[in-house]
C-alpha cells in the first residue's frame, strides 16, 4: 500500500467538542494529524477544517466513512491532487549576522516574503504557498538560520 | 407554565414513548429522582450502575424498543462505561441519562465530577452535554431519535444538577434535527438488479445474516427470501434467531466456534451474500482465505462496515428489511425459479458435511454443559428468552439451542462482557413479564453482576439463572490447554462460593445438580420455580467447546475436537 498526503474536507457544525471526536477518529486508527485549520464559515453555526494525514488510500477512505458517521459532520470530502486551491501561511523568525545579512536579504527578495518584523539581530518572515513552495522556502532559509517557525496547516476552498 | 429541568426530562421521555428506566439515584440527579416518585415512570432501581446499562440494553435487545437508563455523576456514571460499550459494539440502541456537577462547577475537580462525554465519546454512537434548560427537551428527542435510527447504538445525555434545577416552559419538540445524519433506506435499485443476476449464476451459494436483521426487524422477509431462492443460511452470533436454527437451510454459527458445515460452505462458496453483518474476525478467521472463491455481495445500512474487513464484489447500502422487500418483489415480478439441477451437487455437499460432523459431545460421568443446554431447549420448548454470559457457556448456548425467532437471543457479541447475561435479562423479563428467560451464565462471569440478584428479588423478577459451574474461567482455561501445554494461570476459581446457599442469602431459590440423572431434574424444577432462581449445575470441568479455529487460521481448518 502506498503511503502519501491526503488532505481531508470537513464541514461540521460548529460545537466545543466537534474537534475531539474527529480527533478520535483518527487516533483509534494511529494516524497522524500531520496539520489542521478551521474557520468558521459564513454561517455562524457551521465550521469547516482542513486536516493532513500521511497514510495509504484503503485506509484514508475508510477515516473518511467513519467521519461521515459522526452526527455533528455535514459533509466529508477528499482534497483533490491539484494544488491551486490548497495553500499554507508560514511566519519565520530568521537570524541576522554581519555574515548572512545579504544571503537572507537576498534569499527574501528571491523567494518573495514578506518582512513583518527586521530588528539588528533578526527579523521575521512571512509567505505563502502550496505546501511544496513552503517546503523549498524552509530548505533554503534553514541553511541560513531559522530561529523559529510557525506554519498556518493547509487552507483549502 | 414553567417546570423544572427534571420534570422536563420525565415528560420528554413519556412523549417519545419511554415508560421503563434502570437506574441507580445520587446527590446530582436528586431533582429527577424526586419527579420519578411523584410520576408513573417504572423505575428499575439496580444494584450496580453497569447493571443498569446492561438491563436497558436487555430490555432493548428483547422488545426492540429503546433502553433508558439513569445513574448519577461520576463513579455513577463512569460504572456504566462497560454496558455503554457493550451496546456499542452491538449496536444495540440505549440512552444513558447521566447527572452531572452543576455547570459553575464544570471542570474544576468537583465532588463526583467525571468527564463523561470525554471518556464515553470513542463508545457511544454520539452523546450530549446538556448546558441550557431550554435545550433539555430538543436533547432527549434527538438522543431517542440517534439511538434507534440507521445503525442503532448508545447515546450518552450528560445533565448539570442546575439544569436539572432550573425552570422553563416545555413544549413537545418538533421532528429530531439530524440532517447529516438521516440514514439510507431505499436501495440502489440496479445494485439489487445485480444481485439477482449473481444469485441466478451462482452454483453454490450461501447467506450470511448477522445482527442487521434483527436490529432491522427484516426476519419475516428474510424467511421469505430464503424461501423463494433456496439457499442455505448461516448466522453470526448476533444473527442467531433471525433465521429459524431448526430449518433444514440453516448451517448454524460460523467462525471460531462455528459448526463445521458453515465454515466449509463459507470457505467453498461461489456467491456470499451478507446481510447484516460486518465480517468480525472471530467470523472470518485469516481474512486472505475468506470465501477467497467467492463473489461477495454485502447487505449494511453502515456504509463504513462495507469494504472494511472483506472488499466486496457488490455493496448495497440499505436496511436490511428495505432491501429483503424489494429483492422479493423482484423475485416474485421475475417469476423466479430455482435452479435446482445446478444446484444439486452444492446441496449434496452440505448434505455430506453436516453428517460428516455435526455438532456432538461425549457423554460422561460428570454432567456434560452441552447436554444441559439440550435440555433447557427440550424443557422450555425452544420458547425462551436466553441470555448469556461470555466464554464456554456463550458459545455453548449458541450451538446446543436452536433459536426460531428473533430477539431470544440476548449476547455480548462484539465486546464480549463477562457479567452482561444476568442485567441482561431482567431487562428482557421488563419487557416480557410472562416469558421464561434464562441466563445461561459461567461462574466466573455470574460473580461479575451477581448484586442484581437484589434486584431481581425485589421486584420478583422471575430469571432463571442456570450455572455451567466448571470451577474455571473455562474458554480461557481452554485457550491455555491448547496453546499454553495446560498451565492454568490464574483460571482456577475454585468453584466458590457456595451458589445455592447464595441464592437463599438474596431470598431467591437456589437448587443443585451434579450428577447427569439428576441433572434434567434439577432443570426442571428451577424452571418451573416462580420467582429468581439460581441453578448450580456442576459439569465437567475440562469439557471444552468444538469446532474451534485457532486465531489467524483460516476457518476451514478446524479442530473438531475428537
Amino acid at each position: 500500500m502506498e503511503v502519501k498526503r491526503h488532505t481531508i474536507k470537513l464541514v461540521v457544525n460548529n460545537k466545543p467538542d466537534v474537534l475531539a471526536r474527529i480527533a478520535g477518529v483518527f487516533s483509534a486508527r494511529g494516524f497522524n494529524i500531520e496539520s489542521i485549520s478551521a474557520n468558521v464559515t459564513m454561517d455562524p453555526n457551521v465550521t469547516k477544517i482542513r486536516i493532513v494525514t500521511m497514510g495509504d488510500t484503503s485506509t484514508v477512505t475508510k477515516i473518511q466513512n467513519q467521519l461521515k458517521k459522526l452526527v455533528d459532520v455535514l459533509s466529508v470530502s477528499h482534497v483533490r491532487e491539484s494544488k491551486q486551491g490548497q495553500r499554507e501561511m508560514i511566519l519565520m523568525q530568521v537570524k541576522l549576522t554581519d555574515k548572512n545579512r545579504n544571503d537572507v536579504m537576498k534569499a527574501i527578495d528571491e523567494l518573495q516574503c514578506k518582512i513583518v518584523t527586521r530588528k539588528s539581530d533578526y527579523c521575521i518572515l512571512e509567505a505563502t504557498g502550496s505546501e511544496e513552495e513552503l517546503e523549498i522556502l524552509v530548505q533554503r532559509f534553514d541553511s541560513l538560520g531559522i530561529e523559529d517557525l510557525s506554519r498556518s496547516g493547509v487552507v483549502a476552498l | 407554565m414553567k417546570i423544572k429541568g427534571a420534570e422536563i426530562l420525565l415528560r420528554a421521555l413519556s412523549d417519545e414513548g419511554v415508560d421503563t428506566i434502570f437506574g441507580y439515584p445520587g446527590g446530582v440527579v436528586l431533582d429527577i429522582f424526586d419527579e420519578i416518585y411523584k410520576s408513573k415512570f417504572k423505575h428499575i432501581l439496580v444494584r450496580h450502575e453497569q447493571g443498569a446499562a446492561h438491563a436497558a440494553d436487555g430490555y432493548a435487545r428483547a422488545s426492540g424498543k429503546v433502553g433508558v437508563c439513569l445513574v448519577t455523576s461520576g463513579p455513577g456514571a463512569t460504572n456504566t462505561v462497560t454496558g455503554i460499550a457493550t451496546a456499542y459494539m452491538d449496536s444495540i440502541p440505549i440512552v444513558v441519562f447521566t447527572g452531572q456537577v452543576a455547570t459553575p462547577l464544570l471542570g474544576s475537580d468537583a465532588f463526583q465530577e467525571a468527564d463523561i462525554t470525554g471518556i464515553t465519546r470513542p463508545c457511544t454512537k454520539h452523546n450530549f452535554i446538556v448546558r441550557k434548560v431550554e435545550d433539555l427537551a430538543r436533547t432527549v428527542k434527538e438522543a431517542l431519535y440517534i439511538a434507534r435510527s440507521g445503525r442503532p447504538g448508545p447515546v450518552l445525555v450528560d445533565i448539570p444538577k442546575d439544569v436539572s434545577q432550573a425552570m422553563t416552559e416545555y413544549h413537545e419538540s418538533g421532528p429530531p434535527k439530524a440532517p447529516a445524519h438521516d440514514p439510507i433506506y431505499v436501495p440502489d435499485v440496479t445494485a439489487l438488479n445485480e444481485a439477482l443476476r449473481m444469485i441466478k449464476q451462482a452454483k453454490k451459494p450461501v447467506v450470511m445474516v448477522g445482527g442487521g436483521v434483527i436490529l432491522g426487524k427484516a426476519s419475516q422477509e428474510l424467511r421469505e427470501f430464503i424461501e423463494k431462492v433456496q439457499i442455505p443460511v448461516t448466522h453470526t452470533l448476533m444473527g442467531i434467531g433471525a433465521f429459524p436454527g431448526t430449518d433444514p437451510l440453516s448451517l448454524g454459527m460460523p467462525g471460531m466456534h462455528g459448526t463445521y458445515y458453515a465454515n466449509m460452505a463459507l470457505t467453498q462458496c461461489d456467491l456470499l451474500i451478507n446481510i447484516g453483518a460486518r465480517f468480525d474476525d472471530r467470523v472470518t478467521g485469516k481474512l486472505d482465505e475468506f470465501a477467497k472463491n467467492a463473489k461477495i455481495i454485502h447487505i449494511d445500512i453502515d456504509a463504513a462496515s462495507i469494504n472494511k474487513n472483506v472488499i466486496v464484489d457488490l455493496p448495497i447500502v440499505s436496511d436490511c428489511k428495505s432491501a429483503l422487500q424489494q429483492l422479493n418483489k423482484m423475485l416474485l415480478q421475475n417469476h423466479f425459479t430455482i435452479p435446482e439441477k445446478d444446484r444439486k451437487a452444492w446441496t449434496q455437499q452440505i448434505d455430506e458435511w453436516k453428517e460428516y460432523a455435526p455438532l456432538s459431545y461425549c457423554a460422561g460421568e460428570k454432567i456434560k454443559p452441552q447436554c444441559v443446554i439440550e435440555t433447557i431447549y427440550k424443557l422450555t420448548k425452544g420458547d425462551a428468552i436466553i441470555a448469556t454470559e461470555v466464554g464456554q457457556n456463550q458459545m455453548w448456548a449458541a450451538q446446543f439451542y436452536k433459536f426460531n425467532h428473533p430477539n431470544t437471543f440476548l449476547s455480548s457479541g462484539g465486546l464480549g462482557t463477562m457479567g452482561y447475561g444476568f442485567p441482561a435479562a431482567i431487562g428482557a423479563q421488563i419487557a416480557f413479564p410472562d416469558k421464561t428467560v434464562v441466563d445461561i451464565a459461567g461462574d466466573g462471569s455470574i460473580q461479575m453482576n451477581i448484586q442484581e440478584l437484589a434486584t431481581a428479588v425485589v421486584y420478583n423478577i422471575p430469571v432463571k439463572i442456570c450455572i455451567l459451574n466448571n470451577g474455571f474461567l473455562g474458554m480461557v482455561r481452554q485457550w491455555q490447554e491448547i496453546f499454553y501445554e495446560r498451565r492454568y494461570s490464574h483460571t482456577n476459581i475454585s468453584q466458590i462460593p457456595d451458589f445455592v446457599k447464595l441464592a437463599e442469602a438474596y431470598g431467591a431459590v437456589g437448587l443443585r445438580a451434579t450428577k447427569p440423572e439428576e441433572m434434567e431434574a434439577i432443570l426442571e424444577k428451577g424452571l418451573n420455580t416462580p420467582g429468581p432462581v439460581i441453578m448450580d449445575i456442576h459439569v465437567e470441568p475440562e469439557e471444552g467447546v468444538y469446532p474451534m479455529v485457532r486465531p489467524g487460521s483460516p476457518i476451514s481448518d478446524m479442530d473438531l475436537g475428537r
